[in-house]
């Protein structure tokens, strides 16, 4: 049996290469490692099996800002290749490079690969589609904020896990209980700006910045300094002057704060539940994103995070043909399921969810369906479709800065927001006028 | 009296020079003129278009508060990471250059940060000031004091400058080392011998004999604060908390290579450029009087 294995696996060797040669080769570019990157080789490997036509060829490019600067660089030198993973913050960057990108819309369309645009969730296209609806990348890997909760810390300190969390309000009641019981580290989080001011605007539907959140045109402002946020951060500001948040990091440092079992609630994203049904030592569990009560009734959907694949531009009708084809199979439903069940990723289309359901993956991993509620409860506003910023990497280092002044009590929540505002403001009118 | 060596004709010299010449220009004349040519430039990432803007990218740096204070942060960076290197450096050169056995095993070992990347480097003291699991944090914590480089900008501030400093200092001790070798041994017995202590030995002849090494050390750790350190500060701070460890050079690689922004990036460097060279040209006008060689 051994042998005649390994003279198949030989004879396969054999016949690969002109296998190969014949085949339309699609280069596909990403900023996955680890478990994740295995899980892309193997949707790549499984597309590469299905049919003879096309190869699809991935290799790893780095984490997501070298990825878009490869793709970048790959393009000034007329090298890039077919398909460009790019995480969400680049997505003005990249839908403002007219002629170095091509809609995915439109090569589907070309391509005659079954698409369908109304298939996927609303919430997590919208953040890759224009104001008239067209999808100009396929959203891959997209995840949302959630609470994460160490039932055994709140034991620990005398306070009931099963209490209500839904609200912020009832979070700090919860906090001063923990404190009060003992607990030195209640509250941390990871991606501060991602999860207390842009999510935090979506989730309240208030704005984060103007012209729908820069969906509607480059001329957009800040408006991250409005009230509602303001209010959050002024209380985040006073628990974390009370030792009640815990400030770790710009990144997701926090995280490993919380899979210690140090710390008793982490808003993190939902992709975190790998990492944490790994390493937690402790009874876990996932509620939604706690919203104000004194902001708003009830709360709007939450908005994503994670990376879309973008199509580029400069390759031959051909090529394209076996990128709408392979765009297409990654958003079939068994492939998304799957990955959604393998990652803690939100699945592109409402049939993974619903395939997920049925196979009764929500009621042995409870929680893990709570993502996609959050995301899908409610139509999304022109508030919480998602953001659409020039230069929005540097500003999300901007409010990081401005919310360091806040935690560290440098400046009141109201100062750091009108010069995260201003500072930021410079960065769009830049943008804006390097894309007019 | 300077002394000159005179060539016959001008083919040799030229040649002898050429590829000091070619060197030079591939990897400096040619990347500085293009930062000039682009620092001109708004142009948008995938190089598509671009939008003249004269001195515009200047006027947008200088007229930000906050790129102005990060003038001052890297002099103070600067200045601290050349103290930190050189004095420590110097210390251990004057010490080990005293041993009569072991030398040759302690200067190895002291060589040896030197092979650490600046990168790696700041990845290890992290791990030893981490505010959750870093052993001297857990130390200091027990001392009562409670370190939070996260978002305490002075403690930051220190951490990355040891960081930074740390490899540096077997670089710096190498040369002092090698200075300190080549002091005459007659001058320091003939001192001795008329009764002058050690220190008095170091401050009156030893200090002045190696002081074109000093100065040597001086300009290439300036140069070395103000260019190769981004590494460690990508890896500890990446320039947090707020601003304080944001130095000019890590701000050139932020925002050209995180930001995108290729004609702010190229300003920048441009700036950097002539702060550099103002920053020599003052050593060599001022402190290299004090110089004797």
């Amino acid at each position: 049996m051994k042998t005649k294995m390994l003279g198949l696996a030989a004879v396969s060797t054999m016949l690969t290469p002109i296998a190969a040669a014949a085949e339309t080769e699609v280069q596909f570019w990403h900023a996955f490692t680890g478990r994740l990157g295995e899980l892309v080789a193997a949707q790549v490997d499984a597309f590469n099996a299905s049919q003879s036509d096309y190869t699809v060829v991935q290799s790893h490019k780095g984490n997501y800002s070298e990825t878009l600067n490869a793709g970048i660089a790959a393009f000034r030198a007329q090298e890039q290749p077919h398909i460009l993973m790019v995480f969400e913050v680049g997505t003005a960057t990249m839908m403002a490079a007219q002629g170095a990108v091509r809609p995915v819309h439109e090569v589907m369309a070309e391509s005659g690969a079954t698409f369908d645009p109304d298939a996927y969730i609303g919430s997590v296209k919208g953040y890759y589609t224009t104001t008239d609806g067209d999808m100009l990348s396929l959203p891959f890997n997209s995840s949302t904020p959630v609470l994460w909760v160490n039932r055994d810390a709140f034991k620990a300190a005398g306070v009931d896990p099963d209490m209500d969390l839904s609200t912020w309000e009832n979070v700090g009641t919860a906090l001063d209980a923990l404190k009060a019981g003992g607990e030195d580290c209640p509250l941390v989080t990871a991606w501060q700006s991602w999860i207390h001011l842009e999510n935090f605007s979506a989730y309240h539907n208030v704005p984060f910045a103007s012209q729908d959140n820069g969906f509607a045109g480059l001329d957009t402002e800040l408006m991250l300094n409005g009230p509602a946020q303001v209010a959050h951060l002024s209380a985040m500001q006073d628990w974390a002057k009370d030792g009640k948040f815990i400030y770790t990091g710009r990144r997701n440092e926090g995280g490993a704060n919380f899979r210690s079992g140090e710390c008793a609630l982490f808003t993190e994203s939902s992709a975190g539940y790998a990492g944490i049904k790994a390493e937690a030592e402790f009874d876990f569990e996932v509620r939604p994103l706690p919203y104000w009560k004194a902001v708003a009734d009830e709360p709007q959907n939450t908005i994503i995070g994670g990376a879309s694949l973008w199509v580029m531009a400069g390759h031959e009708a051909e090529e394209y043909k076996g990128v709408g084809e392979f765009l297409a199979f990654l958003s079939s439903s068994d492939v998304q399921a799957q990955w959604h069940q393998d990652t803690g990723y939100l699945p592109i289309t409402a049939a993974a969810g619903d395939a997920t359901r049925a196979a009764g993956f929500y009621d042995e991993n409870p929680g893990t369906d709570i993502a996609v509620i959050q995301m899908t409860a409610k139509q999304p506003t022109a508030n919480s479709k998602g953001l659409r910023l020039g230069s929005f990497d540097q500003i999300r280092g901007i409010i990081d800065e401005e919310l360091e002044a806040i935690w560290s009590g440098d400046k009141t929540a109201q100062a750091a927001m009108d010069s995260a505002k201003s500072r930021g403001d410079a960065l769009l009118r830049r943008f804006e006028s390097a894309n007019r | 009296m300077e002394k000159r060596v005179l060539f016959k004709g001008w083919l040799l010299p030229l040649v002898l020079i050429a590829p000091q010449v070619l060197i030079s220009a591939v990897f400096f004349f040619y990347p500085a003129a293009q930062a000039i040519w682009q620092s001109l430039f708004i142009p948008d990432p995938f190089g598509l278009s671009s939008k003249f803007v004269g001195l515009g990218n200047f006027e947008f740096l200088l007229s930000d508060p906050f790129y102005r204070a990060s003038f001052v942060t890297t002099a103070v960076f600067s200045l601290l990471v050349t103290l930190c290197s050189m004095i420590p450096a110097l210390f251990l050169a004057v010490i080990a250059d005293r041993l009569i056995k072991g030398s040759g095993v302690y200067r190895t070992m002291l060589i040896w940060p030197y092979a650490v990347a600046p990168a790696v480097a700041g990845v290890l003291w992290l791990f030893m000031f981490n505010t959750r699991v870093g052993v001297i944090s857990w130390y200091l914590g027990h001392l009562g004091y409670d370190w939070n480089h996260v978002l305490n900008g002075g403690e930051a501030m220190g951490l990355v400058v040891v960081a930074s400093a740390w490899g540096r200092i077997s670089y710096n001790f190498l040369f002092f080392f090698a200075a300190l070798q080549s002091v005459p041994r007659s001058v320091i017995e003939a001192a001795a011998i008329d009764g002058a202590h050690f220190w008095r030995r170091f401050f009156g002849i030893v200090l002045p004999l190696i002081t074109p090494t000093a100065f040597f050390l001086l300009v290439v750790n300036v140069v070395y604060a103000f260019f190769e350190t981004f590494g460690v500060i990508h890896t500890i701070t990446g320039g947090g908390p707020q601003q304080s460890t944001t130095i000019l050079v890590y701000k050139v690689f932020s925002d050209g290579f995180v930001g995108q922004d290729l004609g702010s990036s190229s300003a920048q460097s441009v700036i950097l450029l002539v702060v550099v060279g103002l920053l020599t040209v003052v050593q060599f006008k001022y402190v290299e009087k004090r110089v004797h060689y």
